[in-house]
């Protein structure tokens, strides 16, 4: 099989975080006066809502201590760390280098911030797979981290959630999943941005759906397919990126896969959609309970345009790993529920004049 | 380059609140937090930094519904007093409502933003407790 990777890279050690406050979807059209069928197609139940005194950088601390919890890799021997996000405590000024410090990676160390919407940490995967493989360095860092923002009232503020995902790769020895390939397929389309200095986002009108998930997604997938000679049935799970409940199901229905590959990494129902990690976490609750031998096509896709697809191979390693940090389920099955007044508290949506 | 100068004081005391390292006195053997130049139990300076434990039991607790500046929407705030085995530490309690706090409940160790220095200035982290998942399954 067509192999781009010279000696190989794996992931030797993975990790989630998940706020434990959730809104439920009913709460949120409670408080705009939506009707049922104005929402409900999302497939969203509820999401998770981060505290006031979490961040991206904050949730990304979290995920990398149980990522390098299951490595098993001394901290000082992580030699770069990517953070993807696209809502970044601070404008200038990168998070990598807290959460290098936080874990302990400091100071030999790369450390750089990456955007490109919701797929900058699958980017900063394919940097971190090409360092290893290349032999520059032996264990890296990858994090993907987002509090995504939603204007009040806008159809997004159903699905922008918040959650925390992060990968230590190193090389095929010790791996707990082997990357058997990876295919990324980039185009310049305005289906979503933020523009500097702008708390929420806008989306191009009619650009959400055809002309950018689902193109990107399945040439990235048909990209990798025709380079490996892969076919859904080769897989035993599937993962994509979940802007809502839907989209991954329809993309995977287009492109051969059957719904009951693509359940277990399906999230979003449950926490909303957590931009950066939203695909990368369905691929680590799929870590947390897969079979050793179980192969995984995961498809990440970020606004802008541009989609990854990878083909994953478990290894014998990763059931003793697994024990090592807490699961995604476990932070998904706590919980705290709040109020629609609450969420508006927390996450900044009125100011607060303070301190006159 | 250029821009408003703040004050970053805080810069000097990352390492031991983003990794709650705590310091040990190796006269009499106690160790504490944060870590201090002199043991504040025997006035010692024969002491060494060393990584507490990230589990422990809540001792006790007080409820502030008066925060400080800054802090309005993590009303109200929970500080508490937290037994780590090796040690006591005072910290905010984080992801817990009230009513459902109780002395000697484990908690364990999350890393948090603990104030900004207003709109301009740094983001100031480190570490705070929340209940731990036993508490709750
Ligand atoms: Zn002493």
């Amino acid at each position: 099989m067509h192999n781009p990777f010279k000696a190989g890279a794996g992931i030797h050690g993975w990790g989630a975080y998940v706020p434990v406050y959730r809104i439920r979807a009913s709460e949120i059209a409670r408080a705009w006066g939506w009707p049922d069928h104005q929402w409900k197609a999302l497939g969203i139940e509820e999401k998770a809502v981060a505290a006031p005194d979490e961040d991206s950088t904050t949730m990304g601390v979290e995920a990398s201590l149980n990522a390098i919890a299951r490595a098993g890799v001394d901290p000082s021997r992580i030699s770069a760390v990517f953070f993807g996000s696209e809502s970044k405590p601070y404008a200038v000024k990168p998070s990598a280098t807290i959460i290098a410090e936080a874990v302990g990676a400091t100071p030999a160390t790369m450390a750089s911030d990456l955007e490109f919407a919701c797929r900058a940490a699958s980017e900063g995967l394919r940097n971190a797979m090409a360092l290893v493989s290349s032999g520059a360095m032996e264990y890296a860092l990858v994090v993907g981290s987002d509090t995504a923002q939603a204007s009040p009232g806008d159809v997004l503020e159903f699905t922008a959630s918040s959650g925390a995902v992060a990968f230590v790769v190193g090389p095929p020895k010790g791996a707990a999943a082997l990357v058997e390939a990876a295919y990324t397929y980039v185009t310049d389309t305005p289906d979503f941005w933020r523009r500097a200095e702008r708390p929420y986002p806008s989306h191009g009108e009619g650009f959400t759906g055809e002309p950018a998930y689902f193109h990107h997604i399945e040439s990235a997938v048909r990209g990798l397919f025709e380079a490996t000679g892969l076919k859904p049935s080769d897989f035993d799970y599937a993962v994509f990126h979940q802007p809502n409940g839907k989209f991954p199901l329809k993309v995977a229905l287009r492109l051969g896969f059957k719904p009951e590959q693509v359940k277990p990494g399906l999230l979003t129902p449950i926490i909303g959609n957590t931009y950066n990690a939203s695909a990368l976490i369905g691929l680590a609750r799929i870590l947390d309970a897969a079979k050793p031998g179980s192969r995984i096509l995961v498809a990440p896709f970020g606004s802008g345009s541009g989609s990854d697809a990878y083909a994953v191979t478990v290894t014998d390693v990763v059931e003793e790993r697994r024990l090592r940090a807490p699961r995604v389920d476990d932070y998904v099955s706590r919980k705290i529920y709040i109020d629609y007044g609450t969420y508006v508290k927390f996450r900044s949506k009125v100011r607060v004049r303070e301190g006159l | 380059m250029a821009g408003e100068s703040v004050n970053v004081d805080q810069w000097r005391t990352r390492i031991y609140r983003y990794r709650l390292l705590g310091g040990r006195c190796r006269e009499c053997g106690r160790a504490f937090y944060p870590p201090l130049p002199k043991c504040p139990y025997c006035s010692s300076e024969d002491v060494e930094e060393v990584r507490l434990p990230r589990q422990g039991k809540l001792v006790s607790y007080t409820i502030l519904y008066s925060v400080e500046e800054g802090a309005r929407r993590e009303s109200p705030v929970i500080v508490g007093l937290v037994d780590l085995g090796v040690a006591r530490v005072v910290s905010e309690i984080v992801d817990a409502e009230p009513g459902t706090l109780k002395s000697g409940m484990a908690v364990e160790a999350v890393f948090r933003r603990l104030y900004e220095e207003g709109d301009e200035g740094v983001i100031v982290y480190g570490v705070k407790f929340r209940p731990a998942p036993e508490n709750t399954s």
